[in-house]
């Protein structure tokens, strides 16, 4: 059998393609890689259609074995790749042996790393994707040590290119861009999100990352109807601490929305640490 | 009816009231699926009615001006007749933790909140919160109560509920602000059925008093 089998899983470890179109109507959201711009790139260096289901690995710590000769790819966070314990590096084509294992250590930049294979991840669906959402809890759950990963017949021949440089982030400071949102009249002043810095809390996952800084001060405490929310939406709920909305963000959601960050943009969002500092730059749309 | 910027891949689009949102968000739908919208609904990734506004947002490498293009062509359709169609029926405990709360906030006895809440055809406005929770919108007004000042950290699978103008359902345990009336059994959310969800937007409900002795008495 093609497949692979999770040795060790490191802190989070989901099974992601592009997610869920067209189930708002029943509060179901889109979900997906988080970096969808790391998903695609693995899965076009191995000749699958670019949404075809990977591993997507928080922080490192993933160990699988092959069941079978396979091709593999690591994109998104630049993670050190063992292949029996020898380093091959990350984004680039790695050939794998039947019996070998391969280890992703913690990356030293960004958060998550895409273990993608050729053929892609055969996951049955779950309304139309392999998506884990944290958030409506649909999707493969969690991996865990001894699952059986199986893997599709490859949909292709192998691109010519079999790899390409990593992000260039460096860790440091970021700045996206955004849009001024609809309700950026709810807050006394919305300038603080481009003008000061902005902390990456602890409290982050795959629904939104929450920004620490000086805070924003709501206008008055009217609740909003609820509205239709989209990745990359700033919310200011009641304590002032802003959420940038990621790949498993509600559906609907009834906090001011002050800022958009652009959909370009927000692949770098989801790879922003805990810790690391961010802040907006204005753009029209 | 106001269309603003929402990053560069959404627009928003603001309507008065939850019945013109509906309508709105018909309206869209009736475009893309005749032949004046031909082409529009390979632009659209998502479209979400809400309360009062209905997000529509750009598939990828769509810009989104030609999305505005395209909203400007839509006419709202007014929902159809209360009276067409099968109507759901949600069979309901009411021995709701709120229940009394909802009394005193609307000036009805408890016998009365149920009588209303039983007495009214509603519909199922818009969905988000979580899969499968429908927002209701009932004929009346006398069971407009708000939120619970403190939400509760879990309330149970099939809780039926109040808030502002919407009543509700909780299709899994979660935590929720809403103001709890009773209970049902009937399962609105499982993904290995086809539609997962009971509650779909234009889905008309009843409630029916199946009786309180179930859950060991009322309020």
């Amino acid at each position: 059998m093609s497949g692979l089998r999770v040795r060790a899983t490191g802190p989070l470890a989901l099974v992601e393609d592009l997610g869920r179109r067209g189930l708002a109507g029943v509060g179901v959201g889109r979900s997906g890689a988080a970096d969808r711009g790391a998903l695609r790139l693995a899965n076009r260096l191995l000749g699958n259609p670019e949404g075809a289901a990977a591993v997507e690995v928080l922080l490192g710590g993933l160990e699988v074995e092959a069941l079978a000769d396979l091709d593999v790819v690591v994109t998104g966070a630049p993670a050190p790749v063992l292949l029996d314990g020898r380093p091959v590096g990350s984004h680039a084509r790695t050939r794998v042996a039947a019996g070998s294992r391969l280890t992703l250590g913690v990356p030293g930049t960004g958060l998550r790393s895409y273990l993608a294979v050729r053929g892609g991840l055969d996951v049955p669906p779950v309304l139309g994707s392999a998506s884990h959402d944290v958030l409506a809890g649909l999707g493969r759950a969690p991996l865990a040590a001894g699952d059986l990963l199986e893997v599709g017949e490859p949909a292709g021949p192998l691109p010519a290119t079999h790899a390409a440089p990593p992000p260039g982030d460096d860790g440091r400071d970021v700045v996206l861009r955004a849009v001024l949102g609809p309700h950026e009249d709810r807050v006394v002043d919305v300038a603080p999100l481009a003008t000061g810095w902005w902390e990456v809390s602890e409290r982050s996952n795959r629904v939104g990352a929450r920004l620490q800084g000086e805070g924003l001060v709501a206008t008055d405490d009217e609740q909003l109807p609820s509205e239709g929310t989209w990745r990359g939406a700033v919310q200011v709920p009641p304590g002032g601490e802003p959420v940038l909305f990621l790949a498993d963000h509600p559906v609907t959601g009834g906090y001011p929305v002050v800022a958009v960050v652009v959909d370009a943009d927000v692949d770098r969002a989801a790879q922003l640490r805990p810790g690391q500092r961010v802040r907006l730059r204005w753009v029209t749309a | 009816m106001r269309v603003r910027a929402y990053g560069d891949r959404a627009v928003l689009v603001e309507l008065a009231t939850t019945q013109e949102a509906v309508d709105w968000a018909a309206g869209l739908e009736t475009l893309l699926g005749s032949a004046a919208g031909a082409g529009g609904a390979e632009q659209l990734e998502q479209v979400v009615p809400a309360a009062r506004s209905v997000l529509v947002v750009a598939r990828d490498g769509v810009p989104v001006v030609e999305v505005r293009r395209l909203l400007d062509r839509v006419e709202p359709r007014p929902a159809a007749a209360s009276d067409e169609g099968d109507v759901l029926e949600v069979p309901t405990v009411y021995d709701g933790e709120d229940l009394a709360d909802v009394a005193s906030l609307t000036g009805l006895t408890e016998e009365q909140v149920v009588a209303a809440h039983t007495g009214q055809t509603w519909r199922v406005a818009f969905a988000g919160f979580a899969p499968g929770f429908g927002y209701l919108l009932g004929e009346d007004d006398r069971l407009h109560v708000p939120r619970r000042d403190e939400p509760r950290t879990r309330v149970p699978e099939g809780s039926v509920g109040l808030a502002g103008a919407y009543s509700g359902v909780y299709p899994t345990a979660s935590p929720g602000g809403w103001q709890l009336l009773g209970r049902t059994d009937l399962v609105l959310w499982d993904v290995d059925r086809d539609p997962p969800a009971l509650l779909r937007p234009g889905v008309r409900v009843r409630f029916v008093d199946v009786g309180g002795a179930a859950g060991g008495g009322g309020a």
